[in-house]
C-alpha cells in the first residue's frame, strides 16, 4: 500500500492539514492577521480557534477535542472572514494569509444558536435523566446560548436500542450529537476502528462492523470513547447497583482494592483541580460507605514487578545461557487489558511475548480469595472483591472466563473512577473533607514502585528499580539519582532506554532456585522501551514486524490507554494532556514522599512469598494464582 | 447516438471538431501560454459553483509535486441535468481532449474520470474509446510525439451519492472512503487526490477547453455576456414540448429559452436543480449568467397545474436523504425545513414558525461545511419567497383559498 493509504485510517482528516513552520520568525513564517479589531501575528498554519485560543477569546466547540485531530462537524465554532461568503468553522481554518476575523457577529451568533437548536431538537431524553447531568457539554453549550426553550421541537420516542453488551463500554445512540469523537478516538488515537458513521442524511449514525453489538466487535474496552464523548452517548457498564446490593447484605465480606490512578483524578469529580491525589481522605470514605476492608492495589503490583521480573529473567536465562530459541523476547508488559486484548486481535504472533504475570487487580483477586480468606479465616465464597480502576477494559478483565483461579470469580466487579465518585455522592460523603486513614492489613501499605504504575513508563521504572537491585547488588540511587529513572518518564509517545550492565553481584535468596549467578548478564545492554497508547503500541509492533530496534528490546512496556492508567477510560470527564499530566505529576508527588520505594523491599511482600507463595516468584502456587494465558483472537471475537 | 449528434447545433460546445485537435494545438504551446488564453477566455467552472477555471489550473500547476491529478466530475447528480451524460455519449473527444490538455497545462500523468454510478452503461463504450486514443498516440508514452508528456486516463465508477458531485467528497470516495466533504482550505489544488495536487473540473468546462485552445479566447468572448463569456449546456425537462440538452449563449432569456423549448402555461423555473432557486413568471426576463440566473445547467419547467408545496417537498425529500450527514446544519437543518413542509401540507403550520424555518435556512446557507448544504435551502427559501400565497394556502385549496 502507499505510504499515504497505510497512514490515513479512514475518514481521518490527519495529512489534510497545513503544518506550522519550524521556524515562525522566519520571512513567510507568519501571517498578520485582524481578530476582532485586534492586530496580531500568528504562525502561518495556525487554527483561527488556536489563534482566538491563545488571546483569550472564546469560541464555542463541540466536535473539536485537544487530543483530536480536526473534525470541522459540527459548525459551532464559526466565524466570519471578510470576504468569504460563508461563515468559517474555525477549528479548521488555518490562517495562510493575512484575514480579518468576527467571532461575534449577528450571522455568526445565529448560526450558533440555531445549530444548537437543531442538535437538542434531535437529541432524545431530559437533562435530569441522565448521568452526565452537570458535566455535558451540550447541556454546557445550551446555557451559554441562553437556551429556553426547543426552537424546533424535541424528539419524543427514541430511535436506538442501547447496546449494553459490552462487558466495558455502553452506547446509547439517542444521546449522540455525531461530533464523531469516538470515530476519530478509535480510528485516529488509538487506531483500533471499530466505531465509523453509518449511512447518511437523517439516517446517519454511528455504528460497528455491519451494526454488531459491541461486543462482538474486536473492540479492544479501552474506553477511550467514553472519555471524549461530550453527551450521554457513551458510558462505562456500571455495576453499582451489585456493588450496593452486596454491601447491604450482611452474610457478604465486601473488600476493595484501589489503584493509584483513580485516587489522583477522583478529586475532579468533586470539583478539585487535576493533580490532587486523595488516597487517604478515599480509604476513610470506603470504610464509611461499607467496605470491609480496604486495600492497596500497588501491593499486588509489587507482586507483579517480582513476578515478570523473574520471568523476565528466566526468558532472558533460557534465550541467553540456554540457547533456547523458542523463548519470546521481548517480554511485553501485560497489566493493561486493552492492550492485551488488542494484541490478541492485530498481533497474535506475539502472544507468546506477553508477560504471563497477570495485571495487579487480577493477582489482587486471586491473593484474597486465597491467602486473604485463609488468614482471615473468612469462607473466600461470601467474600466480594471491588476493583477501583481508572479503566474500562478492567470491566473486560475480570469478566474474562480464565480468571477463576483462587476456585471462584477472583474479582467480582471492575468499577471506574466516575462510578466510584458516583457512589460516594450517593452515601452523602464529600470526599475532599474526609479524614485521612491508612489502608487495611494485612497488606497495609505498598511500595512507591507500585504507585507510579498509573504513569507511562511507570511499569518500566518499578521494574527497572528491583531488576537493577537484584542483578547488581548496587542501590538503584548509585544511577538514578533518587531512584527516579527520569529517561522512562513523561509523554512522549515510545520512549527507548539503553543500560548497560556493567556488574553483577551475587544472586539474591529469593531468586537462588532460579538461576545460578548472573554472570551470563555482565555486559549485556538493557534495551527497554515503553509505549502509550494503542497508536503508539502499533508502532512499536511494526518495527519489531520488521525487525527493527524494538526487535531487540529485552522487555517492553505497553499500555492500552494515552497517557497510561491515568488517562484510562474510566477516569473523570475531561481529558486532555494537560490534565492527564496533572495527574501523573500528582502521583511522582506522592510517590516521592514514600519510605518504601521499591517492589523488593515492601515488607508484605517478603511476608507473603514466606508464608504463602513459599516457592518464590515463578513458583507453582504463582504460576496457579498469579499468571495466567491469552487467547489468538484475530479477527475473531472468542 | 450518431443519428442525434448530428442534430445538435451550438455556438461553442457543438461547433465542429475533430479528435485530437486541441491536443495537436495545446502541446504547440508553451504551459503559460495555454493559461494566458484560458485566463483570457474567462472560462469558469460549468458544474454551477463558476470558479474560474485558468484560475485552478495555474494553482494546481504551481504546486510542486511530483505526482499531480486531473479530475474529470462527472458524477451528474444535479436532479435535472443531463448534458455531462450527452457530453459523454455523444462527445467524448471533447472530454478527453479536454483532460490531455488539462493534464499538459497543469503537469498531470493521470487523468481520472469519476463516472456516475447510474451511467454505468457508458463505461466500456469509453474505455473503448480511451483504448482508441491510445493507439493514435493522444494518450500514453510522449503523446504526439512531445518528449516527455505521459498522461493517461482511468475511469472510476461512483456509487451513488449524491454528494460525491462536491469535489473533495469526490476525492474522499475515490481514494476509497466515506463520500464527506473534507475541510477547506487545504484546497484540492494543493492536497487533492491521494493528498497530491489534484485539479477537479466538470465535464463541460472540460469540454469547452478543447475549441478554446483551437479557436482562441477571443472566438470564445465573442459569445455570451461580458462576465459570463461563451455558452453554456442546459438540460431542459419538465412541461415543455421539446425537452433535451440546448446549447445557448450565456444571457439568453429564461423567456427565449421556454419559447425554443416550446413551454406553454408556465407557472415556474426551477434553473440550477433542486440546490437552485425558482423563478415565478415575473422574473422569466432574467438571463442566464454567473451574473444573473446562474447556473450548472438544469432548467425544469412548471406548468399551471403543478403545485408548487409538491415541487418543493419533492426537493427537500432528496436533500434529507442525500445529506451526507457530517454536518449539524445540513443534516438536521434539512429535516427540519421538510418537516415544516409536511407541517404546510396539513394546515399545521404557524406563521412564526415558517419564518423561523426561513431565517434556518438562512443559517443552512453560511454556516454548512458544503455546497450541499448552502444550497439545499434555495429551493425552499425561493418557492416560499415567489410562491408564498400559492404555498401557505395549500391546505385550503391553494390560490388564495382557491380563489
Amino acid at each position: 500500500m502507499e505510504e499515504y493509504k497505510k497512514d490515513r485510517a479512514p475518514v481521518s482528516q490527519k495529512p489534510h492539514i497545513i503544518e506550522k513552520p519550524k521556524n515562525p520568525e522566519y520571512i513567510g513564517g507568519s501571517v498578520k492577521i485582524q481578530l476582532n479589531e485586534k492586530e496580531l501575528v500568528v504562525p502561518t498554519g495556525t487554527t483561527i480557534l488556536e489563534a482566538c485560543k491563545d488571546n483569550n477569546v472564546h469560541i464555542p466547540t463541540l466536535c473539536h477535542h485537544p487530543d483530536l485531530c480536526v473534525g470541522g462537524v459540527c459548525r459551532l465554532c464559526v466565524v466570519e472572514v471578510e470576504g468569504m461568503r460563508t461563515l468559517q468553522a474555525s477549528c479548521a481554518f488555518p490562517i495562510t494569509a493575512p484575514i480579518k476575523v468576527n467571532t461575534s457577529t449577528p450571522m455568526v451568533r445565529k448560526a450558533r444558536k440555531h445549530i444548537i437548536d437543531l442538535l437538542l431538537s434531535e437529541h432524545y431524553g431530559e437533562c435530569y435523566a441522565c448521568f452526565r447531568n452537570n458535566n455535558c457539554e451540550l447541556q454546557s453549550l445550551a446555557k451559554e446560548y441562553g437556551v429556553d426553550h426547543y426552537n424546533f421541537g424535541h424528539i419524543k420516542e427514541p430511535r436506538f436500542e442501547i447496546d449494553n453488551s459490552s462487558y466495558s463500554v455502553v452506547r446509547d445512540m439517542d444521546k449522540c450529537v455525531l461530533c464523531k469523537r469516538c470515530v476519530r478516538t478509535c480510528i485516529d488515537l488509538q487506531e483500533v476502528g471499530v466505531l465509523e458513521a453509518i449511512d447518511r442524511g437523517d439516517e446517519t449514525h454511528i455504528g460497528t462492523f455491519f451494526e454488531k453489538p459491541l461486543s462482538d466487535v474486536i473492540c479492544i474496552n479501552c474506553g477511550q470513547c467514553i472519555n471524549r464523548c461530550p453527551t450521554g452517548a457513551l458510558r462505562a457498564n456500571d455495576p453499582r447497583d451489585e456493588i450496593w446490593a452486596a454491601i447491604d447484605d450482611p452474610n457478604k465480606h465486601v473488600v476493595i482494592q484501589t489503584a493509584p490512578s483513580p485516587r489522583a483524578a477522583i478529586g475532579e469529580e468533586f470539583g478539585l483541580e487535576a493533580g490532587h491525589s486523595l488516597t487517604k481522605e478515599l480509604n476513610t470514605a470506603l470504610r464509611r460507605i461499607g467496605f470491609d476492608k480496604v486495600f492497596d492495589t500497588n501491593f499486588t503490583a509489587d507482586l507483579t514487578i517480582l513476578e515478570e521480573g523473574t520471568e523476565l529473567l528466566i526468558r532472558l536465562y533460557k534465550a541467553l545461557v540456554e540457547k533456547d530459541e523458542n523463548v519470546a523476547v521481548p517480554q511485553f508488559t501485560s497489566c493493561s487489558p486493552g492492550w492485551v486484548k488488542y494484541l490478541e486481535h492485530y498481533y497474535t504472533d506475539y502472544i507468546d511475548n506477553l508477560s504471563t504475570a497477570k495485571s495487579p487487580q487480577q493477582m489482587f483477586g486471586a491473593v484474597i480469595k486465597s491467602f486473604y480468606a485463609q488468614e482471615s479465616k473468612i469462607d473466600a465464597k461470601e467474600i466480594v472483591t471491588v476493583a477501583v480502576m481508572p479503566c474500562s477494559a478492567k470491566k473486560f478483565e475480570c469478566n474474562r472466563p480464565e480468571m477463576v483461579d483462587s476456585g471462584y470469580k477472583d474479582v467480582d466487579y471492575g468499577l471506574t473512577t466516575r462510578e466510584l465518585a458516583q457512589m460516594i455522592k450517593e452515601a452523602g460523603i464529600h470526599l475532599p473533607e474526609m479524614p485521612k486513614s491508612e489502608f487495611d492489613d494485612p497488606f497495609g501499605n505498598a511500595s512507591g514502585a507500585g504507585l507510579i504504575f498509573g504513569a507511562t513508563g511507570g511499569v518500566m521504572e518499578a521494574a527497572l528499580r528491583t531488576v537493577i537491585e537484584l542483578v547488581t547488588g548496587n542501590k538503584v540511587e548509585s544511577i538514578f539519582e533518587n531512584a527516579n529513572i527520569l529517561p522512562v518518564r513523561g509523554f512522549e509517545g515510545v520512549k527507548y532506554v539503553e543500560l548497560p550492565i556493567t556488574e553483577v553481584g551475587p544472586v539474591p535468596d529469593i531468586l537462588k532456585h532460579l538461576v545460578p549467578n548472573w554472570d551470563w548478564l555482565k555486559g549485556v545492554t538493557l534495551k527497554v522501551a515503553v509505549a502509550h497508547g494503542t497508536a503508539n503500541a502499533k508502532k512499536v509492533m511494526e518495527d519489531i514486524k520488521a525487525g527493527g530496534k524494538f526487535s531487540e528490546c529485552q522487555f517492553i512496556e505497553f499500555m492500552g490507554c494515552p497517557g497510561g492508567c491515568i488517562g484510562g477510560g474510566g477516569q473523570p470527564i475531561p481529558t486532555s494532556e494537560e490534565i492527564r499530566r496533572k495527574r501523573a505529576e500528582a502521583i511522582y508527588e506522592e510517590e516521592a514522599g514514600l519510605p518504601i520505594r521499591k517492589s523488593h523491599e515492601n515488607p508484605h511482600v517478603t511476608y507473603i512469598y514466606e508464608n504463602f507463595l513459599t516457592e518464590g516468584p515463578c513458583g507453582h502456587k504463582s504460576h496457579k494464582l498469579l499468571h495466567t494465558d491469552y487467547v489468538k483472537r484475530g479477527e475473531y471475537i472468542a | 447516438m450518431e443519428n442525434t449528434k448530428k442534430e445538435r447545433t451550438g455556438k461553442v460546445i457543438f461547433s465542429e471538431y475533430k479528435r485530437g485537435g486541441g491536443i495537436i494545438k495545446a502541446v504547440s504551446m508553451k504551459r503559460d501560454e495555454i493559461l494566458f488564453e484560458l485566463k483570457n477566455s474567462k472560462l469558469k467552472g460549468r458544474g454551477g459553483a463558476g470558479f474560474p477555471t485558468s484560475t485552478k489550473w495555474m494553482l494546481t500547476a504551481a504546486s510542486i509535486s511530483e505526482e499531480k491529478y486531473i479530475i474529470c466530475n462527472a458524477d451528474e447528480g444535479e436532479p435535472g441535468t443531463f448534458k455531462d451524460r450527452v457530453l459523454l455519449a455523444e462527445y467524448p473527444e471533447l472530454v478527453f481532449d479536454g483532460m490531455v490538455i488539462a493534464g499538459y497545462t497543469i503537469g498531470a500523468k493521470t487523468g481520472i474520470v469519476y463516472l456516475r454510478g447510474e451511467y454505468e452503461y457508458l463505461l466500456q463504450p469509453l474505455k473503448d474509446y480511451l483504448e482508441a486514443m491510445r493507439k493514435d498516440n493522444l494518450l500514453g508514452k510522449d503523446i504526439l510525439g512531445k518528449e516527455g508528456f505521459d498522461f493517461d486516463i482511468e475511469i472510476f465508477l461512483g456509487s451513488g451519492a449524491y454528494v460525491c458531485g462536491e469535489e473533495t467528497a469526490l476525492i474522499e470516495s475515490l481514494e476509497g472512503h466515506r463520500g464527506e466533504a473534507r475541510n477547506r482550505p487545504p484546497y484540492p489544488v494543493n492536497t487533492g487526490y491521494n493528498g497530491k495536487p489534484t485539479s477537479v473540473n466538470n465535464v463541460e468546462t472540460l469540454a469547452t477547453i478543447p475549441h478554446i485552445m483551437l479557436k482562441g479566447s477571443d472566438w470564445f468572448n465573442s459569445v455570451g455576456t461580458d462576465k459570463s463569456t461563451g455558452s453554456k449546456l442546459m438540460s431542459v425537462s419538465g412541461d415543455c414540448e421539446k425537452p433535451g440538452v440546448y446549447e445557448i449563449p450565456w444571457g439568453t432569456t429564461i423567456n427565449e429559452l421556454l419559447e425554443m423549448v416550446g413551454a406553454e402555461n408556465t407557472k415556474a423555473v426551477q434553473v440550477g436543480g433542486a440546490s437552485g432557486f425558482c423563478y415565478p413568471k415575473s422574473q422569466f426576463d432574467r438571463k442566464f449568467g454567473y451574473e444573473d440566473a446562474a447556473t450548472g445547467g438544469s432548467v425544469i419547467i412548471f406548468n399551471e397545474n403543478r403545485k408548487m408545496l409538491s415541487v418543493l417537498k419533492n426537493f427537500m425529500e432528496f436533500f434529507v436523504e442525500e445529506s451526507c450527514g457530517q454536518c449539524t446544519p445540513c443534516r438536521i437543518g434539512n429535516t427540519k425545513l421538510l418537516e415544516g413542509i409536511e407541517m404546510i401540507e396539513k394546515g399545521e403550520h404557524t406563521f412564526t414558525y415558517i419564518n423561523k424555518l426561513k431565517d434556518l435556512g438562512s443559517t443552512m446557507q453560511v454556516s454548512s461545511k458544503c455546497g450541499l448544504g448552502q444550497s439545499s435551502p434555495n429551493s425552499f427559501l425561493s418557492i416560499l419567497e415567489n410562491f408564498k400565497d400559492e404555498v401557505l394556502n395549500y391546505n385550503n385549496g391553494g390560490d388564495n383559498g382557491g380563489i
